[in-house]
C-alpha cells in the first residue's frame, strides 16, 4: 500500500508542496490560513463528488447534502448533548454514508437524469427538515459556538488539523480509485449494460460506490464545524450541490487531482471577487462557458492531455 | 447444456421471437442462422438476459434462467460478446480483460488493493491466446475493427465461460480477418473445452465449424440439425430464397 503511494505521478512535487503547507501558519495572515482551510474542505468535498460524477458517472445531482448532515451530525452532538466529543468526529462520516445509502438506495433504480432528479427531491426534503425544524436544528439561524476539543482552539491548530485529514482522505481516495473496485467502478461508467454481461452487480457496485463518496463528504461536513465553528441549512441548499459540481466540471472530470484545482479556483472567486461584487457568480458563469467551448476537459484534464502528448512524441522521437 | 423451448418475446405489436426452439449439448459449436431480422441477436440477448423472455423456457444445466439478470446468468457460465463492439473504451486492452477477469474472482469490491498487481496472470494468458498481447497497454478506442470484435470475444473469455454465446464474431472483417478469427474460435473450443453458440451471415463459415446449425425466419425455428440435413431441407431453401439478403 504505502508502495503504492511513492509509485505515485510526481510524489516529489505532491510531498513538498505539503510541507511547504505544513509550514505556511506562522508565515502568512490569519485571513489566508482561513482561506486555505476553506479551500481544503471545499476540496475534500469536490473530490468526493467526483468518485461518483467523474469516475462513476452517475447523476449525484445533491451531493451537498451529506456535506450537511456530516455537519449538522457533529454540531448537533457536541452541543446538545455531553457525550464524549471524538464520538462526532466519527459520527458525521457515518451518518452521511448511511444517509448517503438510504437516498442512494433508491436512486440507483433509476438511470441518468432520473437518478439525478430524485436525488434532488429527496435531498430536498432533507434540507427542507432542518430548515423548518427550529426547536431541534436552529432553522435557518443554524448552530453557532459549536465548541471543540482543546487541540483545535486555535485557528492554526484546525488549519493543521484539517490539511492533515485531507491529506489522508486523499491518499485513500487515490487508493480506492486505483483498486479493482475503482477500475471496475469506471468500467460501469463506461459501459454498464458490458459490466453486467461479465457479471457485475451494476446497481450494487454502484451503490457501494455512493456509500464511499458520502462517507467522505461526511468528513468533508465535520472539516467545515471544525474551521467554521456554526453550521447553517445553505449547507445542504441544491445551490451548493451545483457549485460542487462545477468545481468538479471546471477541474476535470476525469483527473484525480481535477476537483481540487476547480475548488480552490471557486473558493477564491468567491471570496477575490465576492469582495467587489455580490455577482460574483457571473464571473463563474463566463469562466465555465469558456471552459466548455476551449477546455472540455476541464483545467487539469487540459495540462495532463497535453503533457501525455508531448511525452509521446518524445517517446516517438525516441524510437522510430 | 442449455435449452430453448418454446420461447416468445414481442416488442409492442411486433413479435421478435416467436416459439423459438434450441439445443446445445456440451462440447459443441452450434450456429443460428436466419436472414436478417430473423430474431437471432433478440435470442441471445433472451438467454443472457439482456432482454427478458414474455412465455418459455430457458434451461441452463437443468435450471431455468429466464428469469435472472444479466449478471447472474454470467456467474452461472454462459459468457457472450456483442454483435455490435461492445467494449469499454476509455480503458486499456489490458484493462478491458481485467474487468471480467476481477469479476470472476470475486474481487471486483476490493478497495485498498492496487487493481494493477491483481489477476495479471489470467489476463496476459488470455492476451496471449488470442495474439493481442503486444497490445495489451493500447487504449482500446485506437484500435482496428477487426482487433476490437477479437478483444470483444476476449473480455468474455474473463469470465472463463463455460458455454460462449458469439453475436457474429466476423461482422465487418476483412477476409483474412475472417479467417485467423474462425481459427481461434475452433481453437478456443478445443483447448479450453468450450461450448460455442453464434449467429453468423457467412453461410460458408457456418457450414465448415457448426456441428449443429438452428435456422430461424420471422423469430421462428425452422428446424435445427447437422448441417447436411439443414442445406437439404425443403423449408429451408423456401426462406432463403423467398426474399432476403443472406
Amino acid at each position: 500500500m504505502f508502495r503504492r503511494i511513492i509509485h505515485a505521478k510526481w510524489p516529489g512535487f505532491t510531498i513538498a508542496l505539503f510541507i511547504i503547507l505544513l509550514l505556511l501558519p506562522p508565515l502568512v495572515p490569519r485571513f489566508f490560513i482561513y482561506i486555505l482551510g476553506l479551500i481544503y474542505v471545499t476540496s475534500l468535498l469536490a473530490m468526493s463528488l467526483n468518485l461518483v460524477v467523474g469516475h462513476g458517472g452517475m447523476f449525484q445531482f445533491h451531493h451537498a447534502v451529506f456535506y450537511g448532515v456530516g455537519a449538522y451530525t457533529i454540531a448537533l452532538l457536541l452541543t446538545k448533548t455531553s457525550w464524549p466529543m471524538w464520538v462526532g468526529f466519527i459520527a458525521g462520516p457515518i451518518l452521511a454514508a448511511l444517509v448517503g445509502l438510504l437516498i442512494g438506495w433508491f436512486c440507483v433504480r433509476l438511470t441518468r437524469l432520473y437518478f439525478g432528479m430524485l436525488q434532488i427531491s429527496l435531498g430536498s426534503l432533507i434540507w427542507a427538515i432542518v430548515f423548518r425544524w427550529y426547536k431541534f436544528t436552529g432553522g435557518d439561524d443554524g448552530i453557532h459556538g459549536v465548541p471543540m476539543p482543546g487541540f483545535l482552539s486555535s485557528l492554526n491548530s484546525s488549519y493543521y488539523f484539517i490539511l492533515i485529514i485531507l491529506a489522508g482522505s486523499l491518499i485513500l481516495l487515490y487508493l480506492i480509485l486505483k483498486s479493482p473496485f475503482g477500475s471496475t467502478l469506471q468500467a460501469i461508467r463506461d459501459n454498464p449494460q458490458r459490466c453486467e454481461a461479465v457479471g457485475i452487480n451494476v446497481k450494487r457496485h454502484q451503490l457501494r460506490a455512493i456509500v464511499v463518496a458520502t462517507f467522505f463528504a461526511g468528513i468533508a461536513g465535520v472539516l467545515f464545524v471544525v474551521l467554521e465553528r456554526s453550521v447553517f441549512p445553505d449547507l445542504l441548499f441544491w445551490v451548493l450541490s451545483l457549485e460542487i459540481f462545477i468545481m468538479c466540471l471546471l477541474g476535470g472530470w476525469f483527473t484525480f487531482a481535477g476537483p481540487i484545482l476547480g475548488a480552490a479556483i471557486t473558493v477564491a472567486l468567491r471570496i477575490f471577487v465576492g469582495k467587489y461584487t455580490e455577482y460574483w457568480t457571473l464571473i463563474l458563469g463566463i469562466i465555465l462557458i469558456l471552459l466548455i467551448f476551449f477546455l472540455p476537459e476541464g483545467v487539469m484534464g487540459y495540462f495532463v492531455g497535453a503533457f501525455k502528448t508531448r511525452t509521446k512524441k518524445v517517446a516517438e522521437r525516441g524510437n522510430p | 447444456m442449455l435449452r430453448v423451448e418454446a420461447v416468445v418475446k414481442s416488442f409492442e405489436d411486433f413479435l421478435a421471437v416467436n416459439e423459438a426452439n434450441l439445443s446445445v449439448a456440451q462440447g459443441e459449436i452450434v450456429a443460428v442462422i436466419g436472414p436478417n431480422g430473423a430474431g437471432k441477436t433478440t435470442l441471445f440477448n433472451l438467454i443472457t438476459g439482456q432482454l427478458r423472455r414474455d412465455r418459455g423456457k430457458i434451461i441452463f444445466r437443468s435450471e431455468d434462467i429466464g428469469e435472472l439478470p444479466p449478471y447472474q446468468i454470467c456467474q452461472k457460465g454462459i459468457g457472450r460478446s456483442f454483435q455490435i463492439v461492445n467494449i469499454f473504451p476509455r480503458l486499456t486492452v489490458f484493462e478491458n480483460i481485467q474487468v471480467a477477469v476481477l469479476s470472476q474472482q470475486k474481487k471486483s469490491s476490493l478497495l485498498f488493493r492496487p487493481a494493477r498487481n491483481l489477476a495479471v496472470v489470467e489476463t496476459r494468458s488470455i492476451l496471449e491466446s488470442v495474439g493481442l498481447l503486444d497490445k495489451s497497454q493500447n487504449i482500446v478506442g485506437s484500435l482496428s475493427h477487426g482487433d476490437q470484435k477479437i478483444l470483444e470475444m476476449a473480455i468474455a473469455l474473463g469470465n472463463e465461460p463455460e458455454l460462449l454465446i458469439l453475436d457474429e464474431p466476423t461482422a465487418g472483417m476483412s477476409p483474412e480477418e475472417t479467417f485467423a478469427t474462425i481459427e481461434l474460435i475452433k481453437r478456443l473450443a478445443r483447448t479450453r473445452g468450450l461450448t460455442i453458440l453464434f449467429c453468423e451471415h457467412d453461410m460458408d463459415i457456418v457450414f465448415s465449424i457448426a456441428q449443429s446449425i438452428m435456422v430461424m425466419h420471422q423469430g421462428r425455428t425452422l428446424i435445427q440439425g447437422k448441417p447436411e440435413e439443414v442445406r437439404n431441407n425443403k423449408e429451408v431453401q423456401a426462406a432463403y430464397l423467398g426474399g432476403s439478403d443472406a
